[in-house]
């Protein structure tokens, strides 16, 4: 211990995993004057690239504000399309859900961007912010959080020395399951079919969510006369759907479409995410904090979960931050503890929420339908509740930490 | 035991933020430093006695102090030592009291007295002694300490030692606890002016201690030369 502590690179804090979550933390806490290695184990070309990730994200209003006010807003402006307006609807049902930025003032409820852009800005800001070193193609093979310091030992037999170490290394998180912390985790037997859809005529800044029987449809404006789908089937008709040849296919779509977009195709690759929900024990153990996917994975439904990881970088980025401007071990168990109080209840809310809404459409029977259909359209005429639904949509509720608030830390 | 956070030094990790908040600030003002920068205390050189196990200590380091760790207790060097060590902290920690360092001719920008003078049986002289290590006119020296109050021996003895057994029983002697106007009148003998008092009170709410107006319990003094 003594050796590797010898010839170890010290550091304040070691990310290790960097997604969308992990690059947007790395370079908020070296903005700060903090010392951070980013640790990942692909290339930053391909993580990057469009076949590595051919999805599109909604930010959330709140998380909008936390990338504005840490400037790494600038790199992703230019490819953000604003959403205007949710709708939500029912199989046939003539009720619908209808969500009007307008009525909360004049800002989007959120944007559309396709992951790799996101991508692409956040690597721009890790290797423009001084104070971040990145390790490309390395993996952290042990990490021992024992000490008054972490030591992790990499691939390529460097040892790092950190206050502390994040895990922002996804669902299948290798640092929590080394850790020892448990996940809850239950698959819905469904799968989303995501792909980007060319159509005819403008959306408008609209995004739909269409709750059909075999589970939600959502049609989220790109820029241009493009959309983002999230088509949800269960797992086998999701295989068959995703074999069909590119004619079939935008047949399948047209139909579920209809016409108010005029004609509609896929165009690139089809993706296929099995859906689950999964939600860690717990946040933190020593020396180490859980972000994003490897503490939560939400339903996609309400296309919350990277914004649920945004808000796990704006809370753990001000507990370090604060900590480490009094001079404090950014590392020790009572500054820990205050992130994951601070995170875990509202991660759960939201998780159960969003899991009920599924349940509550992914099903035929018709005392169940006329109920959320009217539901839908009772939360529709209410205008206190639209607002509640409104503000978690933009993720403008909860205890807050300064970021999604604009503030500076 | 000392570094535990849960452990029986508990209460002084949680007091720790409030009273570390308030020595940065007011360094920061005093230095015309930023205290949101990193390593705001950088070129102080900064004396903290009766230093414990390092709880006060090791943050100042962090924050760029050159920092001078006293403490009569062998023990509580030694454990502060190690620990700086495994923090790769470079803290000088000595047994010896602040008489020590004052017949040694040491000098600082900074004196940490942080709840000490309620457990010195000669605080005049114990002043007086710290009051030597001040390098220059601008150099300060802040004091924590208690309150002789009713309040404060139901709050820190009775509360604290008996009931709700965060500190050990026989921790603290209500008798040696120093009203404000006492300290005034001690530190004004050693040629200090107090410039800054202020309360430290619990917040049940968000749990944590927070810098008040109240001086009825804990309470933090900054002090200079007149």
């Amino acid at each position: 211990m003594t050796n590797s502590l010898n010839t170890a690179r010290h550091c304040d804090v070691l990310v290790v995993g960097g997604g969308m979550v992990g690059s947007a933390l790395a370079p908020i806490l070296a903005a700060a004057g903090l010392d951070v290695v980013l640790v990942d184990r692909e290339d930053p070309a391909v993580l990057t690239s469009a076949p590595f990730d051919g999805r599109a994200s909604a930010i959330a209003f709140a998380s909008q504000r936390l990338m504005t006010t840490t400037g790494l807003w600038d790199g992703m402006a230019a490819h953000a399309e604003p959403i205007l307006e949710i709708r939500v609807s029912e199989g046939g049902s003539p009720f619908f859900l209808h969500f009007d930025h307008a009525d909360l003032g004049t800002a989007p409820l959120g944007h559309m961007l396709e992951n790799r852009h996101i991508r692409q800005a956040l690597f721009a800001a890790t290797q423009r912010t001084p104070g971040v070193e990145i390790k490309a193609n390395v993996a952290v093979t042990i990490v021992d959080g024992g000490g008054a310091r972490a030591l992790a030992t990499l691939s390529d037999g460097q040892t790092i020395s950190a206050a502390l170490v994040v895990a922002a290394d996804g669902v299948r998180s290798a640092l929590r399951e080394s850790a020892g912390i448990r996940t809850t985790r239950w698959n819905y037997g469904q799968t989303a079919i995501i792909a980007t859809v060319d159509h005819e005529r403008p959306h408008r800044g609209i995004a739909h969510e269409h709750f059909l029987p075999a589970g939600p449809f959502a049609i989220l404006p790109l820029q241009g006369n493009r959309s983002s789908l999230v088509w949800t089937e269960p797992t086998a008709d999701a295989a068959r759907i995703m074999r069909l040849e590119a004619g079939a296919f935008d047949r399948e779509l047209q139909r579920r479409y209809g016409d108010f977009m005029g004609r509609v195709g896929a165009v690139g690759r089809r993706w296929a995410y099995p859906l689950s929900v999964s939600m860690a024990h717990r946040y933190v153990a020593p020396r180490l904090a859980l972000v994003g996917d490897s503490a939560h994975g939400l339903h996609p439904l309400a296309g919350q979960n990277l914004n649920l990881g945004y808000r796990d970088v704006a809370a753990l980025a001000e507990v370090i931050i604060d900590a480490a401007r009094l001079g404090l071990d950014i590392g020790q168990a009572d500054v820990l503890r205050r992130y994951e109080s601070w995170r875990r209840f509202d991660n759960l809310t939201l998780l159960a929420v969003t899991d009920g809404l599924n349940r509550l459409f992914s099903n035929n029977v018709t005392p169940v339908k006329l109920v959320r259909g009217l539901g839908l359209a009772a939360v529709d005429r209410l205008p206190g509740i639209k607002k509640f639904f409104m503000a978690h949509a933009r993720g403008t509720v909860g205890g807050k930490p300064r970021l999604l608030e604009g503030r500076a830390l | 035991m000392w570094w535990d956070t849960q452990g029986p030094f508990r209460p002084l990790h949680q007091i720790n933020p409030v009273r570390l908040r308030y020595i940065r600030d007011r360094l920061c003002a005093q230095f015309a430093r930023d205290p949101n920068s990193t390593a705001p205390l950088r070129g102080l050189r900064i004396a903290d006695i009766g230093c414990g196990g390092g709880l006060l200590c090791e943050p100042m380091r962090r924050l760029g102090a050159e920092v001078v760790g006293v403490d009569p207790s062998e023990e509580n060097v030694e454990i502060a030592r190690q620990h700086a060590t495994e923090a790769a902290l470079e803290i000088d920690y000595v047994q010896a009291t602040a008489e020590d360092l004052a017949a040694w001719g040491e000098k600082f920008d900074a004196v940490l007295n942080m709840e000490v003078i309620e457990h010195v049986s000669d605080v005049q002289s114990f002043v007086a002694a710290c009051a030597a290590l001040l390098r220059a006119d601008d150099s300060a020296m802040l004091l924590a300490t208690l309150n002789r109050t009713l309040k404060a021996y139901f709050l820190a003895i009775v509360g604290a030692e008996y009931v709700l057994g965060w500190l050990p029983k026989g921790t603290h002697d209500w008798n040696r606890f120093v009203r404000p106007s006492e300290l005034r009148a001690t530190l004004a003998k050693a040629g200090l002016k107090i410039t800054d008092l202020k309360g430290i009170t619990y917040m049940p709410l968000p749990r944590e201690w927070q810098l008040s107006a109240n001086l009825d319990v804990n309470y933090l003094a900054f002090a200079t030369r007149t």
